[in-house]
């Protein structure tokens, strides 16, 4: 195996995983506190790529544009507890899937209709657009390092907002006992809007930072939500530790599936059968690992200690 | 009671008649729209078994619909072109049997595994179980991969022609009353009795002695059964398959049928298709945006609409 295309394949997939756990945070923080199951959750990823792509046209620069679509992108996520998720907490989970799914089918059209069916591609500042030479022989594009830290920023700038502000204070017991916040006094409302609000930021945020690459498509919340579901599920619903942990662990394993796995199909069967089979292993391997864990350890690998 | 009765009948002859009568004046169109409404209340009917006589909400079963319509085209692909001479043929005796097979030994080796969790953690296990099986078929090349499968020739059975559009309607509008009577009779009897009572207060029923996993696993699988017959049509109706049948977005709409109609009701899903086949035909023709009415129809219903259409029509639903 090339040691360089490893490296590379292994930034490759810290950077996947770091995306997904900019989705799947809000993902578990809206489902640990308000136990609302979010599928248009994928909808304000895509929707941060799309207003990320018009104001960066607009300013001329990616990096103005993305700090101006934070705030935006929060504000839709605040509209959208007000609007859609308020009125469903208190039914059940089916109604919750279904109310998110009408949802995800009129934002999606929404966006269409605004921006058009064809992606729009986001042109990168010259200063992040380059490549760097991180070791000798081992070259990657400048912008994979600036996602990697951006998110690698939020990522902790979360987990202080989280453990170390008395707002996160207040997340943190309202997701082990909701009753008894309300019941000190604590306006539990405005805390569940906040929440959902640094949710949408935070998977707008992905959304910006990938759309540079793959530019901003419709479609592209659902690729992501799903897998940013079995990340959640494996690390623990409600645990922010196990959403970082699941996700490096499933950017990793999707990542290096796809780039290595025919090859160490070969060492064992026909290289014929391994180019079969590999990309279907690849793809499934996620969902295998979800039911796996699911079957043996259905709290999922990092349970929050208090519920 | 009596009334109620000649509503139902007056909406099975309508569902039968109303598109023979269409395409007896000139109106073909609309008997290849009641035969996919046919086919996907079908599925709903499957579905409602357990999402609604059992509360197992399963985000997946857009799967068996898939794995019932590939049952039908691998035969035929291999009976075209060569290859696995075990399964080639057109027989449809043989290819219905492989569906039910198969969809049925897929619900139970999967619902094993599903059915040990609850809750959201059931929606995902099952989303998760179909997606792979929409990664499966997009992997395998030989099947048309990505770009789906053109089943060339249709089922063929003794005395009926799945060729002719008149006949094919009505096997699947004659195959949607057997299973809408298949289902109520599982409901009434006591079978579906433990399976209401299974969602209604499951620990209870194990208190009674009942092995509730059991249980649920045979709902499970029949529905899978269910789903996969209803695929198996559909892969005749289209003489198309491809994996974007499977995707969770189709599993997501027939959920929606079925609360639509009305959960654990035996005209639900039948009124619930009837329903999103009919606005998606308007929509879809008045504009291409027609996702967005439709989403905000499907969020309205979520909302505001308790029980579902059955329950705005008192008469039409079998609840008493």
């Amino acid at each position: 195996m090339d040691y360089t295309l490893f490296v590379i394949q292994l930034l490759n997939g810290l950077q996947l995983g770091i995306l997904l756990f900019l989705v799947a945070s809000g993902l578990t923080l809206v489902f640990g506190i308000l136990d609302f199951v979010n599928l248009a959750h994928g909808s304000v990823y895509m929707l941060g790529a799309f207003v990320c792509a018009s104001l960066t046209f607009a300013l001329g620069n990616f990096v103005y544009a993305l700090l101006i679509s934070l705030p935006i992108v929060a504000v839709i996520g605040y509209g959208f507890e007000c609007l859609i998720a308020r009125p469903l907490y208190e039914r059940d989970h089916l109604d919750h899937v279904l109310g998110t799914f009408g949802a995800i089918l009129v934002i999606d059209t929404l966006a269409h209709m605004i921006w058009g069916p064809a992606g729009i591609a986001i042109p990168l500042p010259a200063a992040l657009d380059g490549q760097t030479q991180l070791a000798p022989g081992i070259v990657v594009p400048t912008f994979r390092l600036a996602i990697i830290t951006a998110g690698l920023i939020a990522a902790a700038g979360l987990y202080w907002l989280v453990n170390h502000t008395r707002t996160g204070m207040l997340i943190r017991a309202g997701a082990s006992n909701r009753t008894m916040v309300t019941a000190l006094g604590v306006d539990i409302q405005a805390l569940f809007s906040f929440v959902f609000a640094i949710g949408a930021a935070l998977a707008g945020l992905a959304g910006m930072l990938i759309a540079p690459i793959t530019e901003a498509s419709l479609g592209m919340g659902n690729n992501i939500i799903i897998t940013a579901f079995v990340v959640i599920i494996v690390g623990g619903i409600g645990s922010m530790k196990g959403a970082f942990l699941a996700a490096l662990l499933i950017g990793m394993i999707d990542t290096l599936g796809r780039a290595f796995l025919d090859d160490i199909l070969k060492l064992f069967m026909s290289s014929s059968a391994a180019e079969n089979s590999a990309p279907a292993i690849s793809s499934m391997s996620i969902y295998l690992i979800m039911a796996l864990i699911l079957f043996f350890r259905p709290q999922g690998l990092f349970p929050p200690k208090l519920r | 009671m009596q009334k109620k009765v000649f509503v139902q009948g007056l909406i099975l002859a309508a569902v039968l008649i109303v598109p023979l009568l269409l395409n007896y004046i000139g109106h073909p169109f609309y008997l290849d729209l009641a035969t996919r409404l046919c086919i996907l209340a079908i599925a709903a009917v499957g579905l409602n078994l357990i999402l609604g006589y059992g509360g197992m909400i399963s985000f997946g079963h857009a799967a068996y619909l898939g794995l019932g319509a590939y049952a039908v085209g691998i035969p035929a692909h291999h009976w075209l072109y060569g290859g696995m001479d075990a399964i080639a043929t057109t027989n449809g005796f043989v290819q219905f049997g492989l569906a039910l097979l198969v969809s049925g030994i897929f619900a139970l080796l999967t619902g094993l595994i599903c059915l040990k969790v609850k809750g959201v953690y059931f929606i995902m296990i099952t989303m998760a179980f179909a997606q792979m099986v929409y990664y499966l078929f997009i992997s395998i090349a030989e099947y048309g991969g990505d770009d789906g499968l053109v089943i060339d020739t249709r089922s063929e059975f003794p005395l009926v022609n799945f060729d002719d559009a008149t006949q094919l309607f009505t096997i699947c509008a004659v195959s949607l009353f057997f299973v809408m009577w298949l289902v109520w009779r599982i409901s009434k009897s006591q079978f579906g009795m433990v399976l209401a009572g299974i969602k209604g207060n499951e620990q209870r029923m194990i208190a009674m002695g009942y092995n509730t996993f059991a249980y649920k696993l045979a709902a499970y699988v029949i529905s899978g059964m269910i789903c996969g017959f209803s695929g198996a049509l559909l892969g005749n109706f289209t003489t198309f398959i491809s994996p974007e049948m499977i995707d969770w977005a189709r599993s997501g709409e027939l959920m929606f049928m079925v609360i639509l109609g009305g959960v654990a009701t035996t005209f639900g899903p039948l009124l619930g298709a009837i329903t999103f086949i009919i606005l998606e035909e308007v929509l879809s023709t008045m504009t291409i945006y027609w996702h967005l009415p439709f989403g905000l129809l499907l969020i309205g219903v979520v909302m505001f609409v308790k029980g579902g259409l059955s329950a705005l029509i008192p008469k039409a639903g079998d609840k008493e």
